[in-house]
């Protein structure tokens, strides 16, 4: 059995150079298992939501990222993208979504309609989702394209990073 | 076919009713008194010269300030004859309340558009019998479409929505599903 | 048994609300809620000047942007009383033809995948693709290129346009008969959609649901054929019709119309030259290209015009229809003669299908409401606004 060169691995700890085992702390591992097998919630709402369909396609493939599946029931799931215009009809039922996603949960707010209104101020549309939920990230586009969603993931898994567990 | 031969075969069937052409760039434009709505839409639909079949859309614009302030626009479309045909009936602001009748009767898709023309507008229509918010929720006050309806107004979302039914309806439900599926 | 479907769920096409009435799987009654994705679009195009409203008339139908923006289009140069040159034509139509064929692609992925039949999605998708690389080498934008001005096209094609288009038109035949290998005669398929979701012409017509809807069940109304507009009149294609009137029938029917589309595609971009007309001489309307701008008083002067306080339109209403994907698209626009139109109405075709959907379903089974919504085609930004 060949032992790893001497190294410090900067995510986990010291490699020790004689046995085969890597140190690190419990927060560091339940944060990297946390943030490397997200399941986005399907809570598209409008355009943004055909973007957020192309990302999970085969050209930008986000279940290389951990995103393996969407999930139907917001039971099962610990991510929410806010993909799309809210209304202000819907907005109960988004709220009611978000309390039923179990703890650790986080939310991506999905373009501009959802992050400030977009290009739709007026009595129909909700000025920003986060009046509703808390955001950890927001995504600017009208719609982003499925690279810029892709960095809005990736921005939340170092945020989960570097958050405590 | 212009404006003036279907008002010259509409006088014919609908006796008693004067139709005024309107002015319009793309295809024959009538105004019709909010009365003889439901006759004139039986003719125009029914009569082997015309055979509209097929109602497109029904809308409205707000012509604030001036009276009358609505025109209820209907569109037309007749199938087997390729024509169009663009309906108008003009309605007063002291006449919203059921002076224009419902044209359900004669063509089912005429339902929802005109839920949506009472919810966006105040349109009442007469005899429609499920004039509910369509596409504003369900206790929102005043209609959005009109010209004296502001733009953007700054109002706190609404998250929270009771449920339904009550407790004691709830376990009845339960009660009598499970009684359904014990047999 | 009273069920709930939406507005949250993965099956509805976004956010549709379906109160179900059972008696056991069989449906007594439906009641469709929308209104969830209302954005108010009609009121705020009021605010705005008449080009201005191009991209917020785009959002509306998300999937057929351009469908929109043309109906839009073509319905204020028809109160402008404006002629477009024929490669301009040309242009529009070539562009209408590849988003309907991205529409369908959208269509079928998502149909079939609600089916049973995930992996359609992976490979419609992946087409679709190829169409967005199109629309961004045009405009730079995947999505909503807002391409369509009023008075013409936004900027003249650019360089590899060809290429692009004539690859994509090379290439995709095969794919649709690779997705008709995988749908047509599967047993599944057949079993989940022949039969279901009947609707008969006379029903479909006095329901308003004019397009696949009414062409699956024996119609051939088709605005393109029966009130040509941008020149559709010159080109050669067919109207696939269907009789049975259920959801394989219009499976059917849009399968053939993407075939159709790249028929017409063909003969549209043969007839562009790479350069040339982009838009009309209307100096009102059209601003002035940029190297004049630079150098001529007048040039500048008009380009400040347009751009700031925009064009106006003479006073009347119009009503153009296009085919869109989905059905009759249309456009109502009121103007009363300033620089901001006075009322933008869109006849929306998933309205109207949602609208005759608990006709369609009733005595069904649950599991049929499914694969119904699917073959109806709605969207809800073009059901709601």
């Amino acid at each position: 059995m060949n032992a790893p060169a001497e190294a410090r691995d900067h995510e986990h700890g010291l490699v020790d150079p004689e046995l085969p085992l890597i140190t690190t702390t419990v927060e560091k591992l339940i944060q990297w298992a946390r943030r490397s097998a997200i399941w986005p919630a399907q809570f598209g709402l409008a355009c943004c939501a055909i973007e957020m369909m192309s990302m999970a396609t085969s050209r930008y493939d986000v279940a290389r990222f951990g995103a393996e599946v969407f999930r139907g029931s917001p039971r099962q799931s610990d991510l929410m993208i806010v993909a799309g215009r809210l209304s202000r009809k819907m907005a109960p039922a988004m709220r009611r979504v978000y309390d039923q996603m179990p703890d650790p949960k986080w939310v991506i707010s999905m373009g501009a309609c959802a992050s400030v209104g977009g290009v739709f101020d007026n009595y129909a549309i909700v000025q920003g989702v986060d009046q509703v939920v808390p955001v950890d990230v927001y995504v600017p586009g009208c719609p982003p394209r499925p690279e810029s969603l892709i960095y809005g993931i990736v921005q939340l898994q170092q945020k989960i990073a570097r958050s405590r567990a | 076919m212009d404006a003036s031969s279907i008002i010259d075969t509409l006088t014919g069937v609908v006796p008693g009713t004067s139709y005024e052409a309107g002015k319009s760039v793309d295809f024959a434009t009538l105004y019709v008194p909010a009365n003889a709505l439901v006759a004139t839409c039986q003719a125009l639909r029914d009569t082997p010269s015309l055979r509209f079949n097929v109602l497109l859309e029904v809308t409205a614009a707000d012509y604030l300030p001036r009276e009358p302030r609505f025109e209820v626009v209907y569109h037309l479309l007749s199938v087997p004859n390729r024509q169009r045909l663009r309906l108008k009936v003009r309605v007063a602001s002291n006449e919203i309340d059921g002076a224009v009748p419902t044209v359900q009767s004669i063509w089912p898709a005429a339902g929802w558009p005109e839920r949506e023309v009472w919810d966006m507008f105040g349109i009442v229509f007469a005899g429609h019998g499920d004039l509910r918010r369509l596409l504003m929720p369900e206790d929102w006050e005043g209609h959005p479409a009109r010209k004296d309806y502001p733009v953007q107004i700054r109002k706190a979302a609404q998250t929270y929505e009771p449920l339904e039914v009550s407790e004691e309806e709830f376990r009845a439900n339960i009660a009598r599903d499970r009684m359904k599926r014990a047999h | 048994m009273t069920v709930n479907m939406g507005p949250q769920h993965p099956s509805t096409h976004g956010v549709l609300r379906l109160v179900l009435e059972l008696d056991g799987e069989t449906i007594k009654s439906c009641m469709p809620t929308i209104g969830y994705l209302h954005t108010g679009i009609e009121k705020t195009a009021e605010q705005k000047k008449w080009q201005q409203v191009v991209p917020l008339v785009e959002r509306m139908d998300y999937l057929a942007a351009q469908s929109n923006s043309l109906a839009y289009v073509l319905c204020v140069e028809k109160l402008l009383g404006l002629e477009m040159p024929q490669r301009v034509k040309d242009i529009r139509v070539l562009l209408a033809e590849l988003q309907r064929i991205a529409s369908h692609l959208v269509w079928i992925g998502t149909h079939a995948m609600e089916i049973g039949a995930v992996s359609m999605l992976f490979y419609a998708i992946r087409e679709r693709e190829l169409l967005l690389n199109i629309n961004e080498l045009v405009a730079g934008f995947r999505f909503f290129p807002s391409y369509f001005r009023v008075g013409g096209l936004r900027e003249d094609l650019p360089r590899g346009f060809h290429d692009a288009v004539n690859a994509f038109l090379d290439r995709f035949p095969a794919k649709i008969d690779e997705f008709e290998g995988l749908l047509t005669k599967n047993d599944i398929f057949n079993r989940r959609t022949r039969g279901v979701g009947v609707i008969t012409q006379d029903e479909a017509l006095a329901w308003g649901l004019v397009g696949p809807i009414a062409r699956g069940s024996g119609s051939d109304y088709d605005v393109r054929k029966y009130f040509p507009y941008t020149g559709y009149e010159s080109y050669d294609f067919n109207v696939p019709t269907a009789t049975e009137g259920d959801v394989y029938a219009r499976y059917r029917v849009r399968v053939e119309e993407m075939r159709q589309s790249v028929r017409i595609a063909r003969q549209a971009v043969q007839r562009i030259s790479p350069s040339g007309a982009w838009a009309c001489d209307d100096p009102r309307v059209v601003p002035p290209p940029k190297d004049k701008v630079y150098t001529e008083m007048e040039a500048l002067i008009q380009h400040f015009l347009i751009y700031s306080q925009g064009f106006t339109v003479p006073v009347g209403d119009a009503y153009v229809p296009i085919e869109g994907p989905r059905g009759e698209h249309g456009c109502y626009v009121v103007s009363d003669g300033t620089n901001r139109p006075w009322r933008v109405k869109m006849r929306p075709p998933s309205f109207m299908a949602i609208q005759a959907l608990p006709k369609i379903i009733e005595n069904g089974m649950i599991a049929d409401v499914i694969a119904v919504i699917g073959s109806t085609d709605v969207v809800m930004g073009d059901c709601d606004r």
